[in-house]
């Protein structure tokens, strides 16, 4: 009899109950499924395995398999992490639990709704803003970076956006206003980069009470992202620079917002 | 709840004092605590450093008294933030309401009563 591995899921049909985040009732529940142990294996290949040989009704996000498409975050043993890159054999022998994302509210089984973060996400505009477009601005080449330039900017720039970080957030699952690890992160990467001229736009957003402010230094964002991102350095860099310019607005006479 | 609102919107001013009092609460009680708590104490610095004479003798300079100022209203402030920070978690909605109020009002209260203290001094 060949090695094997248990697996429960919890499971949740939105056709039992509303589309929120239940307490434990019935319509979200455990659900053990004991497969054939692969060491080469990660947990996806072992939700695929299930998917396609025991349960079909079995529902859950991926796409790449190679920890760069952000889809497949969930709850393992309690900890967001990227399913497609954490493999049985941490586990085995001892059982696995899947969860869906914490703080998100669920769709059905392991897929949340990620709505309040995309909205969050666009609020900060994480694209690259030229406003001041000069006359003679040569438009038609490139804009050079230093490398030191790039660097500055570089490490907030791997984000997948697989929100692992809102997951394991304290302060986004007491505060659901808080603008959160990813979004805060991506704004000091667009902030940080030469070729951008948007950082004003942006701190009306970041710069408030719902931004970083919100941020208690908790650090767990830090410790789950799979990209190394450091979204906790990236807020409290943030918060130095909202303060500083907040206190020059003071002195040049403005209200310091 | 104007009060409240005009207090919450110096967001920047609360987190630079913590971060400063959080800095000197780091740096120097560790350094107070050694001098005036172990070595003196144990006789490795000489005893008569703490008899009243000496110490009241030492804070008749103006740069120490800021000093000791500085040593008491920064931390105070650092530790208004995070006890503001930590009960807001609770979420305890009549205490949330006026939470600021009473962390950066009692800091500010000690504050000033730290200052007369001190410019009363002889």
């Amino acid at each position: 009899m060949a090695d094997q591995i248990k697996l429960t899921i919890w499971r949740y049909n939105p056709d039992n109950g509303p589309d929120n985040r239940p307490d434990k009732g019935d319509e979200y529940r455990p659900q053990t499924f004991t497969i054939p142990y692969q060491k080469d294996w990660s947990i996806l290949d072992a939700l695929n395995h299930i998917k396609a040989e025991v349960d079909g009704s079995l529902s859950y996000r991926w796409s790449c398999r190679m920890a760069i498409c952000g889809s497949c975050g969930m709850m393992v043993n309690g900890t967001p992490r990227l399913t497609c890159s954490t493999y049985l054999n941490e586990f085995h022998p001892n059982e696995i639990t899947l969860e869906p994302l914490a703080n998100f509210p669920i769709i059905k089984d392991l897929v949340v709704d990620l709505t309040d973060f995309m909205d969050k996400l666009r609020s900060v505009k994480p694209w690259i803003i030229r406003e001041n477009k000069k006359d003679d601005e040569d438009t038609s080449s490139e804009y050079l970076q230093t490398p030191a330039q790039m660097e500055s900017y570089y490490q907030q720039s791997l984000c997948i956006n697989c929100t692992l970080c809102y997951a394991a957030c304290p302060a986004y699952g007491l505060h659901s206003d808080f603008l959160g690890p990813a979004a805060i992160a991506l704004t000091y990467r667009y902030n940080n980069d030469s070729r951008d001229q948007g950082r004003e736009d942006r701190r009306k957003v970041v710069a408030a009470e719902n931004g970083v402010w919100k941020c208690p230094v908790v650090g767990d964002c830090t410790e789950v992202c799979p990209k190394h991102v450091d979204p906790s350095a990236a807020i409290q860099r943030t918060k130095v620079n909202s303060a500083v310019s907040w206190f020059f607005s003071f002195l040049k006479g403005g209200k310091g917002e | 709840m104007g009060l409240i609102k005009f207090i919450k919107s110096l967001e920047p001013l609360w987190w630079s004092l913590f971060g400063l009092g959080g800095a000197i609460a780091a740096f120097l009680f560790p350094a107070h605590i050694l001098i005036q708590g172990v070595l003196i104490p144990a006789g490795i610095l000489p005893k008569d450093m703490l008899q009243y004479e000496n110490f009241a003798g030492l804070l008749s300079s103006p740069i120490v008294r800021i000093y000791f100022l500085a040593l008491i209203v920064f931390p105070l402030y650092h530790a208004a933030h995070r006890i503001r920070m930590t009960l807001e978690d609770l979420r305890i909605g009549w205490l949330n309401a006026i939470l600021p109020l009473l962390c950066y009002g009692g800091a500010t209260a000690i504050s000033i009563s730290a200052v007369v203290v001190i410019l009363r001094l002889p």
